[in-house]
């Protein structure tokens, strides 16, 4: 328990559930061959750390930021466009790191100070202008991002595909660079999601709990909310960052579409509720359904678009195309917030009561 | 304070001008830095008609906030919604909109800013009854219902018109400009200054000469007393929230006449400038979305004039400056 830092799941199944995600994905390169099962798995370790820092903000503090994916964008690019100018080093990839992570912080910092000290509401509406403007700067700023195109690179010698680890002859299966950078990105993603859950079972964390239910009370009882907002919110920043960095190493790409755009906010956020907000464990699960479906359901809504067209039905074809996934993810959305507020964890820790926990206000 | 007798009348509330007059002195100080007065003339144009279809937009917005502590992270879909109907009466009737004659075009754009109201208002009765409604009185929930209820609607518009941007070519008389001098001022944005400045005398004067504006106002500013004093408040919150979301379809059939297309991802960026206006003015205040909405525009046109590359992020510093100046905006409706 020490690991889990005394927080459980809390359910059976849900501890099932949880066992059976991490070893699949422990699993990925050896279970499912092929490079989309790889690049699905490693995308769900990324979103799994990056949401559940999300979470420490939605679900713990309960201020809704929309620059959270500003800061994914930050370690991306930080760790692009240094492979990108410097060549494939590791000299370029601690750069990237010590660059982008302060950045990040220092940029968290100044919103929360800025803004945090309003009520929640100022503070959406904040982000989601600071947000755009850096969108819009990110992309102007051609020279240096690479504008909409955004910046390839290449990857140290070691976490190259070409390089060979464990010939095939050893132990029946190769192992080579890509292997090695999967496996670091889902350690790394592991080790934050573990901080993580470290952080909202401290102290502090009570605290940013308290100041979620009732702040005026929080503040009365002496804790000064602005700076553990502020905190949480550098806290969030630094992990979305480094998220921000594995995601970038396994793509070996950074660019708006990928780190920087307004849709992946909203994916962030139908992850994390979806999931079930204030729990941690909601991001895995989240982040997993949320992924899958985005790989494997769009390709059959695909194929229920042209049955239904050429069924000769009206509008449906139009309603199922698969670009059109999002309509129903967001009716999903809808739906789970009105009906099961605490997600999926919730649902499961506590069958019946899904409706009356977490709607105190 | 001195005393007064019973007869004196009633003290009178002090004027706040020092943001009316901001704009005023950033107009000013630029003319200098411009240096050519027709150039001058013509941004000034250019923010006062950008502004006041920004207001027009933002004004529901703010309203629906102080009236009901409901910030609606959706408003931009009624933009796009109001945008996207318009195409319906304007594309059929391609010819008229087209012919030589201010009449003839009047008479197919009124109707199709009139329907684009109509489907606005109507689909803001749904988002009030269907997604704010169970959430009052919760902020969190407010903004992830409605932001729910934005990726539905932006979504569906793709669904129905598909992904490719609309042409939505202005009306034969309202293109080019009126020259006087050396100064040109495009004739759209002098329709636009009328339409935005009649919006607000027609609020203002709602506001401030109905027992409709009225209860608004004491809403505004006291919910429980108004409801306590007998009215239904939630019936009235509902009448300002289709208003402002008609509202917001007439902004966005003529933001789309002022770009000449229309697409879906136009709430986007529109919701972030609103955002800003409503922030800037003071959430709540109709008067200071006025003055936010033309200072927001100012900026945008003085600045992208002079620094073209500031440009991107003049919104975000004049909010830091505004809000550095009064932390909840230029006025301060509600004590929230």
């Amino acid at each position: 328990m020490m690991i889990l830092s005394g927080d459980p799941p809390r359910s059976r199944i849900l501890t099932l559930v949880l066992v059976v995600i991490i070893l699949a994905l422990a699993a990925t390169p050896f279970l499912f061959p092929g490079a989309k099962a790889l690049n699905v798995a490693a995308k769900i370790c990324v979103f799994a750390a990056l949401v559940a820092s999300y979470d420490l903000l939605l679900g713990y503090t309960g201020s809704v930021s929309f620059a959270h994916t500003m800061f994914y964008g930050i370690g991306s690019y930080a760790i692009a466009i240094a492979l990108y100018g410097m060549g494939p080093n590791w000299a370029a990839v601690a750069t990237g790191i010590v660059v982008g992570l302060p950045l990040a912080a220092l940029l968290a910092l100044a919103i929360g100070l800025f803004s945090l000290r309003v009520a929640a509401i100022f503070f959406a509406m904040i982000t989601l202008a600071v947000a755009s403007a850096f969108q819009v700067l990110a992309s102007q700023l051609s020279w240096l991002t690479g504008g909409e195109d955004g910046r390839s690179f290449q990857l140290p010698q070691l976490l190259r595909p070409g390089t060979v680890l464990i010939p095939k002859s050893l132990v029946g299966f190769e192992v080579n660079g890509r292997i090695l950078t999967y496996y670091l990105v889902f350690a790394i993603s592991a080790l934050m999601i573990l901080a993580l859950l470290r952080v909202v079972n401290s102290p502090f964390g009570r605290v940013l709990q308290a100041i979620r239910e009732n702040r005026f009370r929080a503040e009365a009882l002496g804790f000064r909310t602005v700076f553990h907002l502020t905190y949480a919110n550098c806290i969030a920043a630094l992990v979305a960052a480094s998220a921000g960095i594995l995601n970038a190493l396994w793509l070996r790409y950074a660019g708006p579409d990928t780190s920087l755009s307004f849709s992946i906010m909203l994916d962030i956020l139908l992850m994390v509720v979806i999931g079930g907000m204030g729990t941690i464990y909601g991001a895995i699960i989240g982040a997993t359904i949320f992924i899958l479906a985005q790989n494997y359901l769009q390709s059959l809504m695909g194929v229920a678009s042209t049955a239904a067209s050429e069924a000769g039905l009206p509008l449906l074809p139009g309603l199922l195309h698969p670009d059109r996934w999002l309509l129903w993810l967001g009716l999903l959305f809808i739906a789970s917030v009105y009906f099961f507020p605490t997600g999926v964890v919730g649902r499961l820790r506590n069958p019946a009561g899904g409706k009356s926990a977490g709607s105190s206000h | 304070m001195t005393d007064l007798a019973a007869t004196d009348p009633l003290p009178k509330p002090k004027r706040d001008i020092a943001p009316i007059l901001l704009p005023v002195a950033l107009a000013l100080v630029t003319i200098p830095l411009i240096g050519s007065p027709s150039t001058w003339l013509t941004l000034t144009a250019a923010s006062l008609a950008m502004g006041m279809m920004i207001f027009i937009m933002a004004s529901g917005l703010t309203l629906v906030f102080g009236l009901m502590d409901v910030l609606n992270f959706g408003h931009g879909a009624f933009i796009a919604v109001g945008a996207y109907v318009a195409t319906l009466v304007l594309a059929p009737f391609a010819a008229s909109i087209q012919a030589d004659s201010l009449w003839m075009n009047l008479a197919v754009l009124a109707p199709a800013a009139l329907l684009s109201m109509a489907v606005s208002g109507a689909l803001g009765l749904v988002v009030e009854r269907v997604l704010i409604l169970p959430v009052y009185g919760q902020h969190l929930k407010q903004i992830l219902m409605t932001t729910g209820g934005l990726i539905v609607a932006e979504q569906t518009l793709y669904a129905l018109w598909g992904p490719q941007i609309i042409p939505m070519p202005l009306p034969a008389s309202l293109r080019g400009s009126f020259i006087l001098g050396d100064v040109a001022i495009a004739k759209y944005r002098v329709l636009a200054m009328l339409i935005g400045l009649a919006v607000f005398i027609a609020i203002q004067l709602v506001l401030n000469r109905t027992k409709l504006g009225l209860l608004i106002r004491a809403g505004v500013e006291n919910r429980e007393m108004v409801e306590a004093l007998g009215y239904r408040i939630r019936r009235l919150f509902l009448g300002v929230f289709m208003t402002g979301s008609a509202l917001a379809g007439l902004g966005g059939v003529m933001w789309a006449l002022y770009r000449e297309q229309v697409h879906a991802s136009m709430s986007d960026d529109l919701t972030v400038l609103i955002f800003i206006v409503v922030i800037i003015g003071g959430l709540g205040s109709i008067g200071g979305c006025f003055i936010g909405a033309i200072l927001v525009a100012m900026v945008a046109n003085y600045g992208g004039f002079l620094v073209p590359k500031l440009a991107l992020v003049s919104n975000i510093l004049l909010m830091v400056a505004i809000l550095m100046w009064r932390p909840r905006g230029l006025y301060a409706v509600t004590s929230r």
